[in-house]
């Protein structure tokens, strides 16, 4: 050991894996193709524990963070500008890398048993690995170019597993959606990008830092539109409104997928983004206040959205739409460890969820309505308890991981001034809501009587439940990582980068019953879900037949997706059409060159008559040519011609 | 002696006759023939100019074209067959298969 850490093998490991299985896998036999797969992310995983290790002092050496390590060969060097592939090791990465690693690999186990019977399992295992090279990336990028690489790598990942079964035209289509809505996100970054480049002249976050630290009156102005075109990005990949309606759509893609991708791991990098630039976002009170009321907003509207889907993805696709929404607010109110730790939490449980959803819809079959399901309780007895510790955690009961996150979230909101309570408020609101339609979902799935003659129940491969039982673990017990005084364990650990807030470090009873406060609300809508699809199962129906508007606006989505086709789509597509097809393509340049071409054939055809085929025309035209020649040297008027003409006959070089 | 102008004027209206011949006829060996009674009228007045400016040149050059016409006979005269072979006539007008 020479006391590197070979952080450049995180990434370059999953990416040996996408090699190996993209370009060879079609030929490899399965069992081979899944040992690839799963050996990239556990070696990667591997060497990201013993950075770990030696982080906390278990190791040889304890490297001093944040930990650098360039490759020695220059990305881009003109002028004044110098960019390297600079890969960063600080406490906020290491928490990051350790998720999207340690789900990571556990993910690939269980796609090895939900995957197993697909075609094209090599190109699903080429694609996953493929995904981690690129979010690696972007976790360890210590610039904000490489971090951008990875940024737009994981949006292509997603965007190729979202389209995985390629036949089926609703998942091609929403692949094309994530991509696109993700590109204008994408766009506000890499304006953010030029303009932190025309303010600092660096994209280094460790110089960035370090020349707002030199200038400490430097406030707002630029600042502020740096922040706001990061936060365009940020909610263009973590699903935020205006640009959450992306996610509900990529449930169409293999449902391991949704789980690494759309729920652990790529949609909360717009946190992370946030929390790595947090020192731009702290000179600007405005936008952080965009950031809160964003984050606030998307979770109060998405909750309202799950409460009546009816298939058990879209319900969990809005719930994390909601959960990225409270993890925007605690970045909005400066409670970046707070946001970090719920991204923590929501990386388990939410994994969990989809993963024990994608266990019930493999048992069914394929289904994935839950007016269908009931009474899986029996015959899938090791998903249920995994589920039921899942919708605990979520719902933020007392001791499951998500109590401790979203509380932490929540309290810090309420320490945030007027504007906190508000936001506090709406995010307490939200609890209730996101309890009751988990418990809904619960009920509906696993209690009470089976409504469909389900054709028969697949059994649970052992890769599927095992990978289920360690998270529904991480689900109940990863909450005590953020438990402490004052900030908590990881708070603390992630406090150098992250910074320390007087308001977040205030203790007393008002945390104690502003918790007591939330469990309540959490309670109050498991009674709720209890009552309505327990008790008296009709009821939902007769509820949802006296409220006819609600209903019906809220189980279309608020009409969004209508309103942007209307609005952004139609438009576009029009002027696409008519405009930039018709006009430009088919009138303008189309039209342009058919009639080059047409002069060309118009000629083409006159002197096609000359080429008769006819050999005694050819002699014709030879001999005419020939006396032509001979009359235009002999006759007086001819040679005048051509000296008039400027033609000089000359014989014999005279 | 014979004066000059008449050794032209014979090699002048040979050599329309042959491209007349060429022009006119069907048959693609009197075709032929027609192309050598015109190299043969260029033959002439070289001899004829060769004589009057007493320029052994002309008379070389003549043999040059002897000796091409005699190539080109024999690559001619084959191909002619080969065409008949091919399509049973020698009329000009029906072989015409370059044609579009």
């Amino acid at each position: 050991m020479n006391g590197s850490l070979d952080l450049l093998l995180i990434p370059v490991l999953p990416f040996a894996g996408f090699l190996l299985n993209g370009l060879l896998g079609r030929g490899l036999p399965k069992w081979l193709v899944g040992t690839i797969a799963l050996l990239a992310p556990l070696a990667s995983f591997a060497v990201v524990l013993r950075a770990a290790l030696a982080v906390w002092g278990i190791g040889s050496t304890t490297p001093a963070l944040p930990y650098v390590e360039t490759c020695p060969i220059p990305w881009i060097d003109t002028g004044t500008l110098h960019i390297d592939f600079s890969f960063v090791l600080d406490q906020l990465s290491l928490v990051m890398l350790l998720i999207v690693t340690g789900v990571g690999f556990l993910i690939h186990i269980y796609s090895v048993g939900y995957m197993g019977e697909e075609e094209g399992y090599w190109r699903f295992f080429a694609y996953l690995n493929l995904f981690l090279f690129f979010m690696t990336v972007l976790v360890l990028g210590g610039n904000a170019l490489l971090m951008f690489v990875g940024w737009e790598g994981v949006g292509l990942a997603s965007y190729l597993l979202i389209g995985f079964w390629l036949h089926k035209k609703s998942a091609a289509d929403a692949g094309y959606k994530a991509f696109i809505v993700n590109r204008i996100g994408d766009f506000g970054f890499l304006i953010g990008l030029f303009l932190l480049l025309a303010n600092f002249g660096t994209l280094t976050f460790a110089e960035i830092a370090s020349k707002l630290e030199a200038n400490p009156g430097w406030q707002g102005g630029a600042l502020t539109a740096i922040a706001l075109c990061l936060l365009v990005g940020a909610a263009g990949k973590s699903a935020q409104l205006p640009l959450y309606v992306w996610l509900p759509d990529a449930m169409e893609g293999p449902t391991p997928v949704s789980a690494l991708i759309h729920a652990a791991t790529m949609v909360t990098a717009g946190v992370y983004m946030i929390v790595r630039t947090h020192f731009l976002f702290d000179r600007s009170p405005f936008a952080l206040a965009v950031v809160a009321i964003v984050g606030a907003a998307t979770a109060l509207f998405a909750a309202t959205i799950g409460l009546v889907q009816t298939d058990i993805k879209r319900v969990l696709a809005y719930s994390t739409v909601s959960q990225l929404g409270y993890m925007f607010l605690g970045c909005g109110v400066a409670a970046y460890s707070a946001a970090i730790f719920h991204l923590v939490t929501h990386a388990f449980f939410k994994a969990l969820l989809f993963l024990s959803a994608g266990s019930v819809i493999h048992a069914m079959g394929g289904e994935q309505d839950m007016r269908k399901m009931g009474g899986l309780r029996k015959s899938l007895p090791v998903t249920f308890w995994c589920m039921t510790a899942a919708v605990l955690a979520i719902g933020g009961f007392f001791p499951f991981a998500g109590f401790f996150s979203k509380d932490a979230i929540l309290y810090a909101a309420f320490l945030h001034g007027t504007g906190g309570k508000v936001l506090w408020f709406v995010g307490f609101v939200t609890a209730l809501l996101t309890s009751f339609y988990m418990f809904r979902l619960w009920y509906l799935t696993f209690l009470g009587e089976p409504r469909s003659e389900a054709p028969h129940h697949h059994a649970t491969p052992a890769s599927m439940w095992s990978v289920c039982v360690i998270l529904a673990l991480l689900s109940i017990f990863g909450g005590w990582i953020g438990f402490g005084d004052g900030l908590g364990r990881l708070g603390a650990f992630l406090s150098p980068v992250t910074g320390i807030r007087a308001a977040e470090t205030g203790a007393g009873n008002l945390e104690l019953y502003l918790s007591i406060a939330a469990v309540a609300m959490a309670a109050l809508g498991w009674w709720i879900a209890d009552r309505l699809y327990r008790q008296r199962p009709q009821r939902p129906a007769e509820l949802a037949a006296s409220l006819v508007g609600p209903y019906r606006v809220l189980s279309n989505k608020y009409y969004v997706d209508e309103f942007y086709r209307a609005t952004f789509v139609k438009p576009l597509m029009g002027i696409s059409t008519y405009v930039l097809d018709w006009m430009v393509d088919k009138a303008l340049l189309g039209g342009g060159v058919w009639v080059l071409a047409g002069i060309a054939k118009f000629f083409g055809a006159i002197l096609q008559r000359w080429q008769s085929g006819n050999l005694r025309s050819y002699a014709g035209w030879l001999a005419a040519g020939a006396a032509a020649v001979l009359l235009f040297i002999l006759l007086p008027w001819s040679s005048l011609l051509a000296t008039w003409f400027g033609i000089h006959l000359n014989w014999g070089g005279h | 002696m014979i004066p000059l102008s008449w050794y032209l004027l014979l090699s002048a209206v040979l050599f329309c006759l042959g491209v007349a011949g060429f022009l006119i006829k069907r048959n693609l060996i009197t075709v032929f023939m027609s192309i050598e009674l015109m190299l043969n009228a260029v033959n002439l007045s070289f001899v004829t100019f060769a004589h009057q400016w007493h320029a052994v040149k002309g008379q070389i050059f003549v043999f040059f074209v002897m000796m091409v016409a005699a190539a080109e006979a024999a690559v001619g005269l084959a191909i002619i067959i080969a065409v008949f072979r091919v399509r049973q006539t020698l009329a000009v007008d029906r072989i015409d298969l370059m044609k579009l």
